[in-house]
């Protein structure tokens, strides 16, 4: 039994941890707020927490301006698409790593997460060239095929990892009840795997969502998701901090209501499945 | 239906043979239990039968039909599992009635059996619970009923009481004890306790190192050890081994007797030890006798209301009807 | 069932891999006059006595080794104020764990802008309501910007790993070194820090994953000016913006060099701890 803690320490330790959480958290509720400035409220000396003249007018002027709606079904196409396509590719391997393992299944999983390492602007222009030829500059397709194949090996991992721990001996059970491969993979090893899979495709459609190097350098106009439409908002043109205020608000906000609803999940997948 | 052969089947991991060559047939309806140091390749043997481990070389017959290359499914083979591998997603009902799930079998029938099963092993209050609800001996009964409603003709059990307490182990050995006599149906039954051993098997096979040792009812284990390793491993406490001159005395290399067949004495017998401990159990008291000049320790049973204590020097003859004789190899002539 | 994961990657490894060490032996201009012929190893040479070359290591050093350390550190602090009782615990792991679904470029531009702009940044206003002189963040401190941003990035990520495997130490071990007098500090020394080595690893390999391959962050605040050039982005320069294709795969070479000596080390680690 843990003993009874101080109503005190309780009480520091609250506060404590309370100013804390809100400093870290201080930039994103400061861009939110700032969205609903005007300009010049959004630069008043001294700073305007509250109390100023709430208005939506950012946000028209900036779906006016760069189309917010197109980068956005760019994004959730291409992080959504990534993601699935590796999971389709990720189970199979997962699973045979994790239940029918070899001498060498260590050594090729440190491979897989090794090529994380292989620096992507060494491979930049080769790649390049190749979409070139492919007709996959500036396409959808192409980034989906991309960012599936640098979050490959996370994925891998993260769904070894929690197959990993599921105990064979279910498996096997299973097949002694007459399950077939399929019947074993359907009703037991999913659900049971469904947890793990959930964090595995929440986590990966963030780091794809926020991926900001292919995106960056293989699309021009059509295929650009929101870390494109963001950053052409790097040149300063006159006042613009409540507009890129809002446009900040709207590249980051499907991520963030998606981590609230599904923060069990994500604080699982957030380890990578490394640590229990 | 239930009658399982095996020959000459071996099993090797790369390049170590787990299981050597080995005969092997369990008859119709037998109680057999594979007993055997940890390691010796028990649970190799029986997940072979299963169809989880695939046979090196050799053959497997159930009931006279080759099974060799049969996948699990298909054994019509049974298994409940040390850690009982329930579906931590199911609940006990539907983990009961995967098996027959799996067959395509009707719901009414698949209602039926598991209604029936669940009265059997008492777990009809349970039926609408999750796995990670039910105590130890609880989730033992729902693995012993996924086995009983598929009606397999034979069930194999790899060390099933080995996570229960003491007292649930000595329940449960009952209670399986009582649906092999309610079934009739063929059991392999893995352990190292050899009381579960000698109390449920009607034919014991005594494993060590991927060698069957010797295979025979409890009794004629206990009574006629063809071997020094059978001999030790089967009773409890230990069978003493004595070398030397004394075992020369009766023309062996080694003698054995066991605890239960020596006589203790205060005044006179064949040979003279001190008392190092003395265990009381109530019924019975076992002392661990050292000095005898025979063997580092020699342990004998008596009565329990036999009164000698650490430090006591006793005297004990052996009942000269009772020792095993073996030779320089072990083996008993 | 391994095989298409394991061929999707090997592919993708290789054939740019190839590419680049092809370029790298010659000299390629693709807007002044394209494929110049076979060169030897001239692009290495030239790109290792160019004089951006050293300081661009020792800044990618700097950068991953400040980002690392602080958010180690931090991290541990904050994880053991996290796992101590307090009331909303799990609305503070919220705010702190934010930032990380925050896009990169979100970050950088949002931090550049709006708190460290030398006339309206919310640090100036804080410097001057001190008394002291704002500063010129990105020209005067480029590297301690980037360190804290990217630091501000990543802090989440540490901080979950670390609580989530301080959660995890059995309670008992804590109680029995309290009964044999440890105090505080050396019950963190000798019980929380080993058991923490796992999760410390998990969080040097990822970071140090994600870490050198950093741009966005570059990209969007100094554009490699004021002695933030990390070797990712010199080789993004001369590929990109000179169109020196040739010498910038030589400089892929050696991040490729760079980086697989760091996964060699990283990985050993790694193997030993995925035993455990
Ligand atoms: N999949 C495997 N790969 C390699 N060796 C194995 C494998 N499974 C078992 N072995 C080896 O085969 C031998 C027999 O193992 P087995 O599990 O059958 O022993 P056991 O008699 O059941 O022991 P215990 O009483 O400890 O359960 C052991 O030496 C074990 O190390
Ligand atoms: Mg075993």
């Amino acid at each position: 039994m843990a003993r009874a803690v101080t109503f005190n320490r309780k009480t520091g330790n609250t506060i404590l941890a309370w100013s804390i959480g809100l400093l870290i958290f201080f930039p994103i509720l400061w861009t939110i707020l700032t969205s609903f400035k005007t300009e010049g409220q959004a630069i008043a000396d001294p700073p305007l927490f509250l109390m100023f003249d709430w208005t939506l007018e950012n946000y028209a002027i900036v779906q006016e301006r760069s189309d917010y709606l197109r980068f956005l079904t760019n994004s959730i196409i291409i992080a959504g698409g990534s993601t699935l396509l590796g999971i389709v590719v990720a189970v199979p391997a997962a699973w045979s790593m994790a239940f029918v393992p070899s001498k060498r299944t260590k050594d090729i999983l440190l491979w897989m997460l090794s090529t994380k390492m292989l620096p992507a602007v060494g491979v930049l222009y080769p790649i390049y060239l190749i979409f070139i030829e492919l007709g996959l500059l500036d396409t959808k397709i192409g980034l989906v095929v991309v960012l599936m194949l640098i979050n490959l090996p996370i994925i891998v991992w993260m769904l070894y990892t929690y197959f990993r721990e599921i105990p064979s001996e279910i498996l096997e059970a299973a097949r002694m009840d007459g399950a077939s491969l399929r019947s074993e993979i359907l009703y037991v090893l999913t659900p049971m795997a469904i947890p793990g899979i959930a964090s595995t495709i929440l986590l990966n459609f963030i780091l794809a969502w926020n991926e900001a190097f292919w995106t960056l350098n293989l699309t021009a106009a059509k295929a650009a998701p929101l870390t494109a439409f963001i950053a052409s908002y790097s040149s300063p043109e006159g006042l613009f901090y409540a507009k890129l205020s809002a446009a900040s608000t709207m590249a980051i906000a499907p991520i963030l209501i998606l981590g609230w609803f599904s923060q069990k999940q994500l604080v699982r997948g957030l380890t990578f499945g490394a640590v229990k | 239906m239930g009658r399982i052969v095996l020959d000459k089947v071996t099993k090797k991991f790369g390049h170590v043979e787990v299981i050597q060559p080995l005969d092997l047939t369990i008859e119709e309806g037998e109680f057999v239990v594979f007993v055997g140091p940890s390691g010796c390749g028990k649970s190799t043997l029986l997940r072979l039968i299963a169809g989880l481990e695939d046979v090196t070389s050799g053959e497997i017959y159930i009931d006279e039909s080759k099974a060799t290359e049969l996948p699990p499914a298909q054994r019509k083979l049974a298994m409940v599992f040390q850690s009982y591998a329930l579906y931590p997603h199911m609940s006990v009902r539907k983990n009961i009635a995967f098996p027959l799930k799996m067959a395509k079998m009707s719901q009414v029938e698949i209602d039926r059996r598991v209604n029936a099963a669940a009265d059997v092993l008492s777990l009809t209050d349970y039926l609408d619970r999750r796995p990670a609800q039910l105590s130890g001996g609880q989730r033992q009964r729902v693995a012993i009923g996924r086995a009983i409603v598929r009606e397999p003709s034979a069930f194999l059990f790899d060390e099933p009481l080995s996570n229960l307490d003491a007292a649930l182990r000595v329940g449960m050995r009952l209670e399986i004890s009582e649906l092999h006599a309610r079934l009739k149906t063929t059991m392999i039954y893995v352990t190292h306790d050899q009381v579960e051993a000698m109390t449920m098997a009607d034919k014991i096979v005594v494993l060590q190192g991927g060698v069957i040792e010797q295979v025979g009812s409890p009794l004629e284990l206990y009574r006629n050890p063809c071997n020094r390793f059978v001999a030790g491993f089967i009773g409890s406490p230990k069978m003493n081994f004595i070398e030397g001159d004394e075992a020369a005395n009766y023309g062996a290399h080694t003698i054995g007797i066991r605890p239960e067949h020596i006589v203790v004495s205060e005044s006179n017998g064949d040979w003279t030890g001190v008392i190092s401990v003395s265990e009381h159990l109530g019924s019975d008291t076992f002392f661990h006798v050292h000095g005898t000049g025979l063997a580092e320790t020699i342990t004998v049973r008596a009565d329990g209301e036999v009164a000698f204590k650490h430090g006591d020097t006793i005297h004990l003859s052996p009942r000269v009807e009772m020792i095993h004789k073996f030779d320089a190899k072990g083996l008993r002539v | 069932m391994m095989a298409p994961a394991v061929m999707l990657l090997l592919g993708w490894m290789l054939v740019p891999l190839i590419m680049t060490l092809y370029f790298s032996f010659k000299k390629y201009l693709p807007l002044r006059g394209g494929d110049l012929g076979w060169v030897g190893f001239d692009n290495y040479v030239r790109f290792v006595s160019s004089s951006s070359f050293w300081p661009s290591v020792s800044t990618t050093l700097i950068i991953v080794g400040g980002v690392l350390a602080i958010t180690l550190i931090l991290g541990t602090l904050l994880a053991l104020l996290l796992d101590q009782p307090m009331w909303g615990q799990g609305m503070v792991r919220i705010l702190v764990i934010a930032p990380f679904f925050v896009m990169p470029t979100v970050s950088a531009l949002v931090w550049k802008n709006m708190f460290m702009d030398a006339n309206y940044g919310l640090l100036s206003y804080l410097w001057e309501f001190f008394g002291a002189e704002p500063v010129q963040w990105m020209s005067q401190a480029s590297l301690i910007s980037i360190i804290t941003i990217v630091s501000w990035q990543w802090l989440p990520f540490a901080t979950l790993i670390l609580l989530t495997a301080i959660q995890s130490l059995d309670h008992e071990q804590l109680e029995a070194s309290e009964m044999d007098g440890a105090t505080t500090l050396k019950r963190f020394w000798y019980i929380i820090l080993p058991h923490l080595s796992r999760a410390i690893t998990v969080v040097l390999l990822i970071q140090t994953i994600f870490l050198l391959s950093i741009f966005a962050e570059i990209f969007v605040t100094t554009a490699g000016a004021f002695g933030s050039k990390t070797l990712t982005y010199l080789i993004f320069q001369r590929v990109l913006e000179s169109q020196n294709v040739g010498l910038g795969s030589a400089g892929g070479v050696y991040a490729i060099i760079l980086a697989n000596i760091v996964a060699i080390f990283l990985m050993r680690i790694v193997g030993q701890n995925l035993d455990k």
